[in-house]
């Protein structure tokens, strides 16, 4: 990418927002890629062609991790460093730093492609690298929060922009999630052990886990739509006063609401109740975003019409307001107990990581990819519009046949008979579960499809000739 | 002092600390400030112009 040097920007680093734009669609494309050939093994088992490498129990932690850490990490780094140097007019505090992030991190995005398969895990789920990588990991982290807050530290305007305000609490709890998380004692280069034991290690995983889920895949992402929603309607925010109570309560709350993950289990009562409070409290400030995003859109919903960009980022919101509905509702306990451990909690998290995470990240991402590139506009808009259509096709396929297997399987695990004898074996709701299998893989597959029309778009916008005035690339 | 009163002056502090950030965010000393942040990601254009969202309107 070194080739790009008239590309260069001459008051910001756009170099590093390039390289994490693009293999943002890259991982996107592999991970998701992983993820259709899980969903399918699922419904026909034998596309595991019995090698241990291709094993669903190996494959399912490669796929979460290439799609939150590789895909959603990528977007991440991509749009906070360059939200970070537009509203705070200022250059990233080292290219040097950039670039040992960027390589850094696709060095652990590699580590991961090969220990996973390998069957090297921690077995935390979402936290599955081994010792080694954690610690490269932890470097990477640190020069991110570095060059970061560095550069919010030499700012030439006197306000941090509230999108900043979501990266940097992002960076921070993550920081500290993935230390506490990965505690852990090494008893050989691939093999440790968790430092915590029994029910406390339970529920250090699961305060990781679902503050990876509010600060990681939340808080991060909300920081693009606080930015990326505004600049490409061409309105500022509906309510920054709104913006600044949605911070606080967002962050205050999400951090108590991890024991839901572990209801009627052997966590105290308590523990869970608070848990699950916590969770329907969540309501309010995840509403509180969703509506101060969409109603930027107030005295501009024409602009949807004509702008797939826009929609996208918009029916994000709309998607994430839905799993932010569903998330507090099964967080109460009776609901979780017809739900947990179903496939309905599978499409709880695709509703959320398709519908809202995926697609605000490609809204920003096709935002970016002209500006990063010096063109006046994105190849075909017309590519973008199928695009949109396919992402959202492919997320309702996946999430409708999740219910609808979640549901069933939870009502057939819990019949009995009158003399006290389970109705059904569980096999037998494995086998009704085939067709919601093979639908979630109809929906997977158009979802990644439209992936790959979006990385034709952008190689072909990067083959354009050169935005004729720096006028419209400015924007 | 047992556990519910404790618990319940941790309620009282965060009812106390949500109304603060809420009345910090309303007050009209910060509606200057708050509309030049609402309009950063517009200030480095080249066509810089103010626009304005439903916090000035209402407040106007």
């Amino acid at each position: 990418m070194t080739q790009h040097a008239s590309l260069e920007h001459p008051a910001y680093n756009y170099q590093v927002v390039r390289q994490f734009a693009v293999m943002t669609v890259v991982w996107g494309i592999v991970g998701m890629l992983v993820g259709v050939l899980i969903a399918a093994q699922l419904a026909w088992p034998a596309l595991n062609f019995d090698l241990p490498w291709l094993h669903f129990g190996r494959l399912r932690p490669l796929h979460t991790n290439a799609v939150i850490f590789a895909f959603g990490g990528c977007a991440l780094f991509a749009t906070s460093l360059y939200v970070v140097q537009r509203t705070c007019q200022a250059r990233l505090i080292s290219d040097a730093l950039a670039q040992i992030v960027f390589w850094g991190w696709q060095l652990v995005i590699l580590a991961a492609a090969i220990s996973l398969p390998m069957g090297w895990t921690s077995g935390k789920e979402y936290a599955e690298l081994e010792w080694p990588i954690d610690i490269l990991i932890t470097i990477v982290w640190v020069s991110y929060a570095i060059l970061f807050f560095g550069t919010i530290m030499k700012r030439k305007t006197s306000h941090i922009y509230v999108a900043n305000w979501f990266f940097g609490a992002f960076i921070i709890t993550v920081a500290v999630l993935h230390l506490v998380n990965s505690a852990a004692m090494p008893v050989s280069l691939t093999k440790s052990y968790s430092a915590y034991a029994g029910t406390i290690d339970a529920m250090v995983q699961w305060w990781y886990g679902h503050n990876a889920v509010g600060f990681f895949l939340t808080a991060g992402f909300l920081g693009i739509m606080y930015y990326f929603v505004p600049k490409q309607a061409e309105r500022p925010v509906y309510s920054y006063r709104l913006s600044i109570v949605h911070f606080w309560a967002l962050i205050a709350i999400y951090m108590w609401a991890g024991p839901h993950h572990l209801h009627y289990t052997a966590l105290p009562d308590w523990a869970q109740s608070l848990g699950m409070v916590m969770s329907l409290m969540l309501l309010a400030p995840s509403w509180g975003g969703m509506i101060n995003g969409i109603m930027t859109l107030s005295g501009a919903w024409h602009k949807l019409r004509s702008d797939p960009i826009l929609r996208f980022l918009v029916v994000s919101l709309s998607f994430y307001g839905m799993s932010t509905f569903e998330g507090p509702m099964m967080s109460i306990k009776t609901v979780n107990a017809l739900s947990h451990y179903t496939d309905w909690t599978i499409g709880h998290v695709h509703s959320g990581a398709l519908g809202w995470v995926a697609m605000v990240s490609i809204g920003a991402i096709y935002h970016l990819i002209p500006i990063l590139f010096g063109k006046a506009r994105m190849y075909s808009l017309d590519m973008i519009n199928a695009h949109f259509w396919m992402s959202t096709i492919g997320t309702v396929l996946y999430i409708a046949s999740m219910w609808v297997n979640g549901l069933m399987q939870g009502l057939m695990w819990r019949a009995y008979n009158a003399d006290g004898t389970l109705t059904y074996s569980f096999a037998e709701s494995v086998a009704a579960s085939y067709p919601g299998y093979v639908v979630r893989v109809i929906g997977g597959a158009i979802f990644f499809a439209g992936m790959l029309l979006m990385a034709w778009n952008i190689w072909k916008t990067a083959k354009m000739p050169a935005a004729q005035s720096g006028k419209e690339v400015a924007a | 002092m047992d556990t519910g009163t404790l618990q319940g002056i941790g309620t009282l502090l965060a009812i106390l600390a949500f109304s603060g950030v809420c009345v910090w965010a309303w007050s009209d000393k910060r509606k200057a400030d708050f509309e030049e942040a609402a309009n950063l990601p517009f200030a480095d254009d080249t066509a810089a112009r103010p626009l304005q969202n439903r916090d000035q309107e209402s407040a106007s």
